[in-house]
């Protein structure tokens, strides 16, 4: 097991590498630089010359191959470099954001476990009644309606039925429950519901799966009550596919949480991405795909490691 | 309610500016406590205002520094003196005395000399590595800055410079400590330590900017308030944000539909207060690019735009306003609508300029022109670039649409890489140096991306920088628009409105139109709360 | 965006004598997906001669006004029918959603095959690629591609656009058909086919091909929603189809998240739009996976 997770671990390197080599180049060929924007934004009347020392302060000058191993090296020393737009520490700028987005994750995470697991077994129990089709309907819209369209319907209900609005500044969890509550649970809601539909469809699908299998045929014909047979052994089964799912899904909502942030004014990491994308802001752009891209090769190890610990059929070679 | 109460209700509240000079005064005895807090849209590239010219800097730093001159609130675009109490000017008018006052003092708790304004200016006028300075054209006049004792400041000009007086009172021209400077010459890039009426408490990137009233600021009894809390947030947040009382103001303008929802929210707990704004929105066409190195094709596009029935709609749903020349309308360079209506392209009536626009295309030999217009992915430049796609399709001209993000926009503006496209343009002061520098030959000016060579232009612009009389001045600045729009390098498409919103509680604020001034917020107060 | 596809052979369906009969019969709520695309292919090719307005022209006479007989969804700030621009709305969501799906299931399906078929450092280097490009997340990626490639359209078709969005499909199109075409591989004509001295093109054509091509259609099917869903969220963000351009994220995006409090047609149509089209290949699709999966048939 532990020489599986080391192997593991290794081939994560080449893959973060190649996600490092691929951003950085990728980067240098978007056309434009953050200098202008932060010194001609709104009517700034600058030299060339002041562009190009500006440039050079940024390291900009520098040869590609320099500046990426310059990059590396940092990555390496866990030095993030500083963002290009305000100066300070990258490491500082994630550092302020994660916390609302991965509060909101986790929360959608939570709710789509509540709604998923009894929605998914109560569907393939009653397989092809109105009971599964219902559902299933449920489901495919689920996976049809865009989460950021759902938030702004939310908001828009919430501002004509109850002539209130979220609060738009964000508050610490633990200095004010209720409110950063008020705030965060419309996102959590919104990006829930597609969360809560993939794994509800994942949920049903291993449960039918399970259910065709000899051994609980089996325990049907030795007489142990349906409920049971469900309970203890399709639901142990069908919860691993399951849980695969729930880890990719949270790994690709912390990045794709993008546009949501972007309707409920959430100071969060998908915004803090946009931004930076819109002022090519290198540096920050670099460290925030690294981050996700390892938040996402991270969940998948984790999600192999667990598949050992609950299911004693899977061998590590 | 509909939207005629609303309406209705907010012009009851609208403060017409020059309507009321004393509007400060007209807003009942100044009382002492309080925060104010109010919304930042952006986050701040940095907190040296000689280095930058966004609001996003302006808003949060400008209530921690002095500069040597202002405008009066109030009553724009009259200048008093800030840390200067008088000045001289010589006949000749290549020198320039200020008094300072004598108890200024800086958050740290010494005293500003003539030094600092000195370190200050000149670290400005030449910068020397790492500083950058955003500020360096608007210096090339100044010869030398000299101190002759603690409390009076000399700056001797090479040339006259009919704009310099809005210079010295440029709210970005902030002063420094010449310590601080000797120490670390990009000091104020991330510190804050000024003369103005708040002292920094801190800044929490994305989130807030903290200020505190400063007990040792030099005008006796101000600031009113105890502190300000600058919040980032975006437009659309802000309003919510407004509405539910969350925040109490923000500076920089909202569009009429936002306005009506903040009033339908806080009726009469909602101040408005409107103008037209020194920024305008231009139609900026490439002069290398064939075939729009031919003025008759440049000024057919110009024909086709229907400003006077586009600012009457697009007045109503977004920040674009009145129909305006090169200088802001309004404003007294501006040209009247009669001497506009003159120009190509301003004429009412629009069947004949769009078959002028067609016989010129024509004349030209590109009937069926196809082209691409440049543009950001924001608004209100998304709602211009609609309506100018619209209008070229009258005349027959198919735009290609391109929205990009900022930091491509800016590069294909510096690269030349564009063929037409959607440029806005703003400055702190109505002074025509200050604007017509966006309309004159790209050799001379590296904002003017229309990339023309116009001799004739910039020697009209030449001559009004250095013309004192006013009138004769305001004479040259209208043969300099008459001749732009003929050659319609760039064209103006309309100005912007500004449109300000906040909580009736906010008081002593003074309405401009630029966002750029009055933001030391040393006047403003706050109005109990109604019980 | 995760698709899950099990491969099988492609032969259960052939079972009766009309297949699309059969299909209604055995997988009504596919059937009525599929009816809901072809009423929107339909409506996206006839657009011209169906939308009772231009859907560019500005009218400044009709700005914002709610539903109506004359508008009956409504119009925008620009006083353009709303009704008029979802339905030229759906020809660029259809051509964005089948075109980027079509492309990125395409190149996924070769490298998948080649994956499978070739094995050995062919496979490595292929899977490494793949776990690279996965591990970018989806709208991240996107975007950044259109950053680098900026918005270019052909004949009116948002050319990079299509490429931005079929780039996070090729990994995972990749990935299924790999499996499908492994299975594939190990049956044992495919050893005699070798033994037999064909070429690899000749095998993957005759063998190979026609087995991978059940997944493939119901990745395409499923990929053409997720693509529709994406080229809304990028439109929405200012970095898809460019305005004054009819799509449906882009008519969520800019003046409607201004106006969307007091004219809430602005934003409800052109969502429901999205969803109905996503519901709809999302319908299809996983009737498609049923119907081409023999368990189901049992």
């Amino acid at each position: 097991m532990i020489r599986y997770a080391a192997r593991r671990i290794a081939l994560m390197v080449p893959t973060l590498l190649g996600v490092a080599f691929l951003t950085f180049f990728m980067l240098r060929v978007i056309p434009g630089d953050i200098v202008e924007v932060k010194l001609r934004a709104d009517g700034g009347h600058v030299t060339e010359e002041i562009l190009h020392r500006e440039r050079a302060r940024l390291g900009l000058d520098q040869p590609l191959p320099v500046q990426f191993g310059e990059w590396m090296k940092g990555l390496v020393t866990l030095d993030l470099g500083n963002s290009m737009w305000t100066g300070r520490p990258v490491k500082e700028e994630i550092g302020a954001r994660i916390g609302l987005t991965l509060q909101v994750a986790v929360m959608a995470a939570i709710i789509s476990v509540l709604i998923a697991i009894p929605l998914g077994t109560i569907s393939a129990l009653f397989r092809d009644t109105w009971v599964d089709y219902v559902v299933r309907i449920f489901t495919i819209a689920g996976l049809a309606v865009p989460s950021f369209w759902l938030g702004m319907m939310t908001i828009l209900m919430l501002l004509t039925v109850f002539h209130w609005s979220p609060p738009v500044t964000y508050t610490s969890f633990f200095d004010d429950p209720l409110q950063n509550m008020a705030q965060l649970i419309w996102p959590a809601l919104a990006v829930g519901y597609r969360y809560a539909a993939v794994v509800a469809r994942m949920v049903r699908s291993s449960i039918v799966e399970v259910m065709r299998e000899d051994y609980i045929r089996t325990a049907r014909a030795k007489g142990v009550f349906e409920r049971l047979v469900v309970s203890r052994h399709a639901m142990r089964n069908a919860l691993l596919p399951a849980i695969t799912v729930i880890g990719l899904e949270f790994a690709f909502l912390v990045g794709g949480l993008v546009v949501t942030e972007q309707v409920f004014n959430l100071n969060g990491i998908g915004r803090l991405f946009v931004e930076a994308i819109s002022r090519n802001d290198f540096v920050l752009i670099q460290a925030l795909v690294m981050l996700l891209a390892l938040v996402f090769v991270s969940m998948n190890l984790v999600i192999d490691m667990l598949y050992g610990v609950l299911d004693p059929r899977v061998r590590y070679g | 309610m509909t939207r005629q109460d609303v309406s209705r209700r907010a012009v009851l509240t609208i403060l017409g500016l020059g309507a009321l000079p004393n509007a400060v005064l007209a807003q009942g005895t100044p009382q002492r406590g309080g925060t104010l807090t109010f919304a930042v849209a952006a986050e701040p590239p940095t907190y040296d205002l000689h280095q930058t010219s966004t609001f996003a800097v302006m808003h949060r730093v400008a209530p921690h520094y002095s500069t040597l001159l202002c405008y009066e609130p109030g009553n724009y675009p009259n200048i008093v003196g800030d840390v200067a109490t008088s000045w001289e000017i010589a006949p000749d008018l290549l020198t320039y005395t200020f008094r300072l006052r004598p108890n200024v003092r800086f958050h740290d708790g010494t005293i500003l000399t003539s030094e600092d304004v000195r370190a200050s200016y000149q670290r400005m006028v030449t910068p020397v590595p790492p500083v950058t300075s955003n500020r360096q054209p608007a210096f090339e006049q100044i010869a030398s800055i000299e101190t002759p004792d603690p409390l009076t400041v000399v700056f001797r000009m090479k040339q006259v410079d009919a704009s310099i007086l809005d210079t010295f009172a440029s709210p970005w021209n902030s002063i420094f400590s010449a310590a601080r400077l000797a120490q670390d010459p990009n000091f104020p890039v991330r510190n804050i330590m000024g003369t103005g009426p708040f002292r920094f408490v801190e800044h929490v990137a994305g989130s807030h900017w903290v200020g505190q009233r400063f007990d040792g600021y030099f005008r006796e009894g101000r600031p009113y308030l105890d502190g300000f809390r600058a919040i980032t947030m975006s437009p659309s947040a802000m309003v919510n944000a407004l509405s539910g009382r969350q925040i109490m103001a923000e500076f920089r303008g909202f569009t009429p539909n936002e306005r009506d929802l903040i009033v339908r929210a806080l009726g009469d707990e909602a101040r408005v207060q409107e103008s037209s704004w020194m920024l305008h929105m231009i139609m900026t066409i490439n002069n290398e690019k064939p075939p729009f190195n031919d003025a008759r094709v440049r000024r057919a596009l110009s024909l086709a735009l229907d400003r006077w029935g586009g600012s009457a709609s697009l007045k109503r749903i977004s920040q674009l306003g009145e129909v305006g020349g090169m200088v802001r309308p309004g404003s007294e360079w501006s040209a009247t609508p009669a001497e506009m209506e003159k120009w190509p392209g301003y004429g009412r009536n629009m069947a004949a300029n769009r078959a002028e626009a067609r016989r010129l295309l024509k004349e030209a030999g590109v009937e069926n022109l196809t082209l691409t217009l440049m543009n950001r992915n924001h608004q209100p430049y998304v709602t211009a670039g609609i309506f100018v796609v619209d209008q070229l399709r009258q005349i027959g001209v198919r735009a290609e649409h391109q929205q990009v993000e900022l930091a491509a926009w800016y590069a294909a503006q510096g690269s030349g890489n564009f063929e037409v496209m959607i440029d806005s343009f703003t400055q702190f002061s109505d002074d025509p140096t200050n604007v017509l520098v966006k309309y004159i030959s790209f050799d001379r000016a590296e904002i003017a991306v229309a990339r023309a060579t116009d001799r004739e232009l910039d020697a009209l612009f030449d001559a009004q920088a250095k013309e004192i009389d006013k009138a004769k001045r305001k004479q040259i600045v209208r043969q300099f628009e008459a001749r732009a729009m003929a050659e319609a390098h760039a064209v103006p498409i309309l100005w912007w409105q500004r449109i300000a919103v906040m909580n009736s509680r906010v008081r002593g604020w003074s309405m401009a139109p630029t966002h750029m001034i009055y933001q030391d917020l040393r006047d403003v107060w706050l109005a109990p709360e109604k019980s | 965006m995760s698709v899950t596809v099990r491969a099988v052979p492609a032969s259960a369906p052939l079972r009766r004598r009309n297949p699309v009969l059969a299909f209604i019969v055995a997988q009504p709520l596919g059937a009525a997906g599929l009816l809901v695309i072809l009423a929107m292919g339909t409506a996206a090719i006839f657009a011209a001669v169906i939308a009772p307005y231009d859907p560019e022209a500005i009218d400044f006479l009709a700005m914002l006004q709610p539903p109506s007989w004359a508008h009956p969804f409504g119009t925008d700030a620009f006083g353009r029918d709303i009704l008029t621009r979802i339905i030229y709305g759906a020809r660029t969501a259809l051509t964005i959603g089948f075109f980027s799906s079509f492309l990125g299931c395409t190149l996924g399906g070769l490298l998948g095959t080649a994956s499978a078929y070739f094995g050995g450092v062919v496979d490595l280097v292929i899977q490494r690629f793949v776990d690279v490009i996965l591990s970018f997340p989806i709208i991240v990626l996107a975007l950044v591609v259109l950053a680098v490639m900026g918005k270019t359209s052909v004949g009116g078709i948002d050319v990079n656009l299509i490429f931005a969005i079929a780039i996070p499909i090729i990994p995972r199109a990749a990935r299924v058909i790999r499996a499908a075409a492994l299975s594939v591989r190990a049956m044992p004509y495919m050893d005699a086919a070798r033994a037999g001295g064909y070429s690899s093109g000749y095998i993957i054509l005759r063998h190979m091909a026609p087995n991978v091509l059940a997944p493939f259609l119901i990745l395409l099917t499923a990929y053409v929603a997720q693509a529709i869903l994406l080229e809304a969220s990028l439109s929405f963000l200012g970095l898809g189809v460019s305005e004054p351009k009819p799509a449906w994220g882009l008519m969520l995006a800019g003046d409607s998240s201004n106006f969307y409090r007091e004219a809430p047609w602005m934003i409800l149509f052109p969502g429901l739009a999205i969803s109905l089209a996503v519901f709809a290949f999302n319908l299809f699709g996983d009737s498609l996976r049923d119907w081409f999966d023999p368990k189901f048939h049992s």
